[in-house]
């Protein structure tokens, strides 16, 4: 063990000392979380994950500032490609700039077509006045990261429908998608342990009424499932309200597996030695399950909790998408793909597809963290 | 004697989940605010119908919807068993012909679904077990990867978008259109054949890349087992030693995952069905919960959690066969 130990890669402990008893030291007065961390950050897949996910949230909490244009706003640019970024003009190095789409309409066909006026650059600015926002609710503001002048448009995944900004329509839906799967985990978090862990710390007969109803609830295929539930939601809900209903929704399915994962857990560690050794020496129950049960299986919890997240957004924009969650004019990955639902749609707007993007995306990053999670934190694998 | 006293109960216990789920199902379709008469009437309204109270309320006694709701699901429960599932608002026409005339086409993709798993993600998962961190295991895990990030829609879409644009056919349905009344034949067949790739690519794809993690997950910790070591030792020939002992104890895992796999696969099938139009229960049901047609919704739902149920009594036998444990524990 303790050969295995040393030679495992620890790069924190490298810096500080170079001398071999004190790295030994170093490697035994580690704490648990700082031994986790170091092994994660072995794992490179994970390492890059957890950054994408960093970005993600970074983006979530300043989506109106970074938007450079009210997601819900229309305008008169339909369906325009994502709109190229120049750095030159006219042979000459500018600063980054667009050029202006001019909008004509074929008199035979009625199709639009965008013209690109090359004559004037509308450079990039950056923290430019626009769209009057609510940053958090509260900090009223119109300042934004990036935008250009108004005679011109920026929209760097090209415009849907109604003209309004893709880019803008994503990082609004990122927010809504990726805090689905966060507030659902919390309540499956809640659920999952709480049924668990009395199935599993009492055993007997409440044990085998919660392993039925878990089975039960594992019969029923989980889409049709979600789907019925789903057309369950009143139309006349608000954006709020169905966002909460579409959180439990997918909850209720997913605290079977974490229940199941928690009793087995705890019906494996009751019978330790060590515990034991704390009952005979009369510790109390409640201080037997927080200071010696949970920290025993915290970290098998928050693994499976994080591979959880990822089949909650994919719940979340499948059920969007077929029209059974969250509705217009909430905007979320799932709902944006609904303007994606047919060949003709993608084939002549493909760019309406990024948000799919960005659901594989997120959906592989928290799949990737989770891995390391689990190999950075399970002790007994080698 | 002990086999058979394990399949009673198992058989036992799949017609009480049955009856749980059958209360499910009628309250999930029960819960929504007004019936389908509700709606119906709505629509009546919108194009300049009106209907008045009395025929309304003589219409809601005929269909049963004014009687407390136990009533109803008892009722309705006692004729599911005799296999009367009611009528459906929507279609007109009774729920069990709805159902039986696509019962073959969903039957037929979850099975053949089922099969392609297996014989894709075994073999793919005792070589990248095998061949552990070559490039062969890369690709299964990038492989698995996508299988496990891609939403299943989102796969339909793609794939029915490539056939569109490198082969110039559109792929909706089983069959083309000029086919669609015609009788057996031959044509008709290989059309068939030609329609049914994409959906069974769409519907395997995550079951695959999840079997193909376990096999492999449960093969490499059998390959590092002392008796394997043994058996190399004596000189064991490596095909018969790797496939008769460690691939065998690693196969239980893969069996008892029809449990969790047909749930999921009827789940992937149900979107896979919606998104490019096929003819089984899944579009049935998305309809019927959209157009508030309860005793179609609940029939599908309980079709669906009937093969589910059947699917799982089916892998838990096999288990107890191929593994002693099981039927003796």
């Amino acid at each position: 063990m303790k050969i295995k130990l040393a030679t495992f890669r620890l790069d924190f402990l490298r810096k500080r000392k170079n001398s071999e008893p004190d790295r030994f030291n170093a490697l035994h007065s580690a704490s648990q979380w700082t031994l986790i961390w170091a092994k994660f950050k072995d794992h490179k897949l994970a390492l890059i994950g957890l950054y994408i996910l960093a970005a993600f949230y970074l983006c979530i909490l300043f989506a109106p500032i970074i938007t450079p244009y009210d997601p819900w706003e229309d305008s008169k640019y339909i369906y325009s490609p994502p709109t190229p970024i120049h750095i030159f003009h006219e042979g000459k190095l500018h600063r980054p700039f667009v050029y202006n789409q001019e909008i004509n309409t074929t008199p035979e066909t009625f199709e639009r077509i965008f013209k690109t006026d090359y004559s004037t650059p509308y450079p990039v600015r950056f923290f430019v006045k626009g769209a009057e926002y609510h940053w958090l609710g509260f900090i009223k503001s119109n300042i934004h990261l990036f935008g250009v002048d108004p005679k011109t448009s920026i929209n760097l995944m090209g415009t849907d429908v109604l003209g309004r900004d893709c880019f803008s329509r994503n990082i609004y839906g990122l927010q809504i998608s990726l805090t689905v799967g966060l507030f659902g985990v919390f309540i499956t978090f809640i659920l999952g342990s709480i049924i668990g862990g009395i199935a599993g710390y009492y055993g007997g007969v409440i044990d085998n009424i919660v392993q039925r109803v878990v089975e039960f609830i594992s019969c029923i295929p989980t889409i049709p499932m979600w789907m019925a539930l789903g057309a369950v939601i009143p139309q006349d809900w608000g954006n709020l309200k169905v966002y909460f209903a579409i959180t439990v929704i997918l909850a209720l399915r997913s605290w079977t597996g974490l229940s199941r994962q928690v009793r087995s857990k705890l019906l494996q560690l009751r019978e330790e030695e060590y515990i034991v050794a704390a009952k005979v020496s009369g510790t109390s129950g409640w201080k037997i399950i927080t200071t010696h049960l949970l920290p025993g299986f915290l970290s098998y919890l928050i693994v499976s909790l994080t591979l959880e997240i990822p089949k909650m957004i994919l719940g979340e924009t499948t059920l969007s998408f077929l029209g059974l969650g969250l509705r217009p004019p909430t905007v979320s990955l799932g709902v944006l793909l609904q303007d994606a639902q047919n060949l003709a749609a993608i084939s002549a707007y493909p760019w309406l597809l990024v948000s799919a993007v960005l659901v594989v995306i997120a959906v592989l990053a928290f799949n990737f963290v989770g891995d390391g999670i689990r190999d950075a934190a399970d002790p007994y694998k080698n | 004697m002990k086999l058979f006293q394990y399949i009673i109960r198992r058989m036992s216990w799949g017609a009480l989940v049955l009856l749980f789920v059958s209360f499910f199902s009628f309250l999930v379709i029960q819960l929504p605010p007004g019936d389908y008469l509700t709606s119906y009437m709505a629509r009546l309204e919108k194009s300049g119908m009106s209907i008045d109270n009395a025929s309304m309320v003589a219409l809601r006694h005929s269909y049963g919807l004014d009687q407390p709701f136990l009533v109803q699901y008892g009722k309705w429960f006692c004729r599911f068993i005799q296999g009367d599932m009611g009528v459906s608002f929507l279609y007109t026409e009774k729920v069990k012909v709805i159902i039986l005339e696509r019962l073959p086409a969903t039957l037929l993709l979850s099975i053949t679904s089922l099969l392609v798993i297996y014989l894709i993600s075994i073999p793919i998962g005792i070589y990248a077990a095998r061949r552990q961190y070559s490039v062969g295991d890369f690709l299964a895990a990038f492989f698995g990867f996508i299988g496990m990030a891609v939403p299943g829609f989102l796969l339909a879409l793609i794939l029915m978008w490539i056939a569109y644009q490198g082969f110039g056919v559109s792929i909706g349905g089983l069959q083309s259109p000029q086919f669609m009344d015609q009788p057996m034949s031959w044509a008709k067949a290989i059309d068939f054949m030609k329609h049914l790739p994409i959906p069974i690519i769409v519907i395997t794809m995550s079951g695959t890349a999840a079997l193909i993690r376990t096999m492999r997950a449960t093969l490499l910790d059998e390959l590092g087992k002392q008796y394997v070591t043994t058996a190399r030792a004596k000189g064991l020939r490596e095909s018969k030693l790797i496939n008769k002992y460690p691939v065998r104890a690693a196969m239980n895992p893969i069996i008892s995952s029809g449990g969790w796999l047909l749930p999921e696969l009827f789940s992937g099938e149900t979107i896979a069905a919606i998104v490019l139009g096929l003819p089984t229960i899944g579009p049935l049901l998305y309809r019927a919960l959209l157009g508030e047609d309860m005793y179609l919704a609940a029939g599908c739902l309980m079709i669906l959690s009937l093969l589910t149920i059947i699917g799982m009594l089916i892998s838990d036998i096999i288990l107890a066969i191929t593994d002693p444990r099981i039927r003796l524990g």
